[in-house]
């Protein structure tokens, strides 16, 4: 609704637009609502499934936006990383954890569902007073390169060449990070003759045992 | 059409992506509104890269590197989650208090 107020300004200058500027424009709106509505429903919807594809439009609105500031490499990356990767590793966390239970209710839950959602919109409003009074200090000419992919590649392998090679380090990392994580733990145990026997060698899972919820764990 | 309307809309998903954090009972929902604070960042960072330094892209190149920060923090959070579901066998974020009291 602010949003929409915020744009209503432009769009009453619409008439006067080229119609390139005005497809601009419109296209704008329509992936501004999508996102806006789509992430509202990710966080209100009280089905998660539900939530995790409406969280793939999200991600999908948020592309074309970027197909809207001229990154056509970055759009791509998104569509590939984010809707092809995370969504899909969302959708599969949501499959082995889906239990469905019924929350206890909390000591005044709604009223701190109340603060905090007028806490997040004292916050949008303080950005956007931000964000319309600040003078920034836009380029008009917008420099047209020929290739976003080719400036972006110079970057990474001149003047970020560090920072790409500790995000690929990062990455390892997380993946045996999360390989070790998500499989259930077996410490074998040693044999009396000193070395381990064939069997402790093999990597076999067995399950945790279960905690009940909401019980202390006895150190 | 300018640097103003992406700023809202990323102040938006911002502030849409911290209720739910604030709010979500279950740990998984919790993990995509962290997922919804990372994009509105990124949009910032692009949208500054086209209207305020659209000759080096170096906002382009950071939205990279977040992407893939992003990428590790979403398998590392689910695998936790997962392995929390194992031993507690429940995803209410009210009942992860092992290092509370």
């Amino acid at each position: 609704m602010l949003m929409a107020a915020g744009l209503g300004e432009k769009l009453a200058g619409l008439g006067s637009l080229s119609l390139a500027e005005g497809t601009q424009v419109g296209v704008l709106v329509i992936l501004a609502a999508l996102v806006t509505a789509s992430a509202m429903g990710v966080v209100l919807l009280s089905n998660i499934v539900y939530s995790a594809f409406l969280l793939g439009f999200t991600f999908l609105g948020i592309a074309g936006m970027y197909l809207l500031l001229n990154a056509d490499f970055v759009a791509a990356a998104q569509v590939l990383i984010y809707v092809g990767a995370v969504n899909v590793l969302i959708l599969f966390a949501i499959m082995l954890v889906n239990k469905r239970q019924e929350y206890k209710p909390l000591k005044l839950g709604n009223l701190r569902n109340a603060i905090a959602g007028l806490v997040c919109l004292g916050l949008f409003g303080l950005l956007l007073v931000t964000v319309t009074t600040v003078p920034w200090n836009v380029t008009t000419r917008i420099s047209r390169l020929p290739s976003t992919t080719v400036a972006i590649a110079q970057h990474f392998f001149t003047d970020y060449l560090l920072p790409f090679e500790l995000a690929s380090v990062l990455l390892l990392v997380a993946l045996v990070g999360a390989i070790v994580l998500a499989r259930r733990e077996f410490i074998p145990e040693t044999s009396p003759l000193g070395y381990p026997d064939e069997e402790s060698l093999e990597l076999v899972e067995r399950p945790l045992q279960q905690l009940p919820a909401g019980s202390q764990v006895k150190n | 059409m300018g640097l103003d309307a992406f700023l809202i809309v990323g102040a938006a998903l911002f502030c849409i992506g911290i209720y739910g954090l604030v709010t979500s009972r279950n740990a998984v929902r919790v993990l995509m509104s962290v997922e919804l604070m990372l994009n509105a960042v990124n949009l910032n960072l692009m949208a500054f890269s086209n209207f305020l330094d659209s000759a080096n892209l170096r906002g382009q190149v950071f939205t990279v590197f977040a992407i893939t920060v992003a990428a590790a923090e979403a398998a590392v959070g689910l695998a936790i989650v997962l392995s929390i579901y194992r031993s507690r066998d429940t995803v209410d974020m009210e009942e992860f208090r092992l290092l509370r009291w």
